[in-house]
C-alpha cells in the first residue's frame, strides 16, 4: 500500500471518528445561552443602581461584573458550569463568565499537583494567552493615540 | 425597560453566536476564541466603534469577553491622554484589573474549597 492510499484512508477513519456536533441547534443554544448570561447581567446593573442611586454607569458595570465573575467560579467549583458549557459552547465561553470558568477550572483541577506549582502555576493556562495579547493590544493602541 | 432587555438579549446572544459559528466552521479552541475576541474588542474601541454599541445594548456588549479587550484600550486610551507615555503601560491592566483579580482570587478560594468532579460525559 502507497503512503497516498493510506494518509487518504486514515484521514477518511479520522473524518468518521470526530464526533459530528449538529451545527444549527448548538447556533441557537449558544445564542440563547450568551444572551441570558448577558441580561443576567444587565439584571443585576439595574439592582445595583436602584440600591445605590449616585452609583455611575462605569462603577455598576464594574461591580456587575465582579458579582457574575464570583457566580461564574462558585458554579464552576460546583461542577455545574461545565454542564452549560456541553451544550450552549460558545454561550458560556464568549462572556465573562468563561473567562472566570478558564481560570477556576484548570486551578481546581491541578490542584492535586500542589498549591504553589499546580494550582497558582496552572490557573493561568488558559487566561494568561488572553491577558498577555490584550495587554500587548492595549499597550498598541495606546501608543498609537500618544503620537496622534 | 422590556425593549432594553430585548437589545441586551440580541447583541449578547448575537456576539455568542458568532463564537459558536466560528467553533463551528473552523474548530478553533475556546482559548483561541477569547483572545481573538478580546483582541477585536481592543481594536474596535481604538477606532471609536465599541462605545457606541456599549450605549445601544449596555450589558449585552459588556458582558461577553469582548468588552474586556475594549476596558483594555480604553484603560490605556484615557492614561495615555492624562499620563503620556507612562499610561501606555498602566493605562490597559489598571483598567481591567477589577476583573482579573476578582478572577485570580475567586478561582484560588474556590479550588481550596472544591475538589475537581470526575468527568461523565
Amino acid at each position: 500500500m502507497d503512503i497516498e492510499e493510506r494518509n487518504k484512508k486514515y484521514n477518511e477513519y479520522v473524518q468518521a471518528k470526530i464526533p459530528k456536533t449538529k451545527n444549527f441547534p448548538t447556533l441557537i443554544y449558544a445564542f440563547v445561552v450568551g444572551g441570558l448570561i448577558c441580561c443576567i447581567g444587565q439584571g443585576i446593573m439595574d439592582l445595583l443602581m436602584l440600591i445605590f442611586p449616585t452609583m455611575s454607569v462605569e462603577s455598576a458595570t464594574a461591580w456587575m461584573l465582579i458579582v457574575i465573575i464570583f457566580v461564574a467560579s462558585l458554579l464552576t467549583g460546583l461542577g455545574i458550569y461545565d454542564r452549560i458549557g456541553v451544550f450552549a459552547g460558545a454561550g458560556s465561553i464568549v462572556p465573562i463568565t468563561g473567562f472566570s470558568n478558564s481560570i477556576t477550572s484548570p486551578a481546581v483541577e491541578f490542584k492535586r499537583e500542589g498549591i504553589i506549582f499546580g494550582l497558582c502555576a496552572k490557573m493561568f493556562t488558559v487566561a494568561g494567552p488572553v491577558i498577555v495579547n490584550g495587554v500587548a493590544v492595549s499597550i498598541v493602541i495606546g501608543l498609537i493615540y500618544l503620537f496622534l | 425597560m422590556l425593549w432594553m432587555y430585548a437589545k441586551v438579549f440580541l447583541v449578547g446572544g448575537f456576539i455568542c453566536l458568532l463564537g459558536q459559528l466560528l467553533i463551528i466552521k473552523t474548530n478553533i479552541t475556546s482559548s483561541r476564541i477569547l483572545v481573538l475576541f478580546v483582541c477585536i474588542g481592543a481594536v474596535l474601541e481604538g477606532l471609536g466603534l465599541y462605545q457606541p454599541i456599549i450605549d445601544w445594548a449596555g450589558a449585552g456588549a459588556t458582558v461577553p469577553i469582548v468588552g474586556f479587550g475594549r476596558s483594555l484600550a480604553k484603560g490605556a486610551i484615557e492614561a495615555v491622554r492624562e499620563q503620556g507615555l507612562l499610561g501606555v503601560f498602566t493605562g490597559g491592566l489598571t483598567a481591567t484589573s477589577g476583573g482579573i483579580a476578582a478572577a485570580v482570587v475567586f478561582a484560588f478560594i474556590m479550588a481550596l474549597i472544591f475538589n475537581s468532579k470526575t468527568k461523565k460525559f
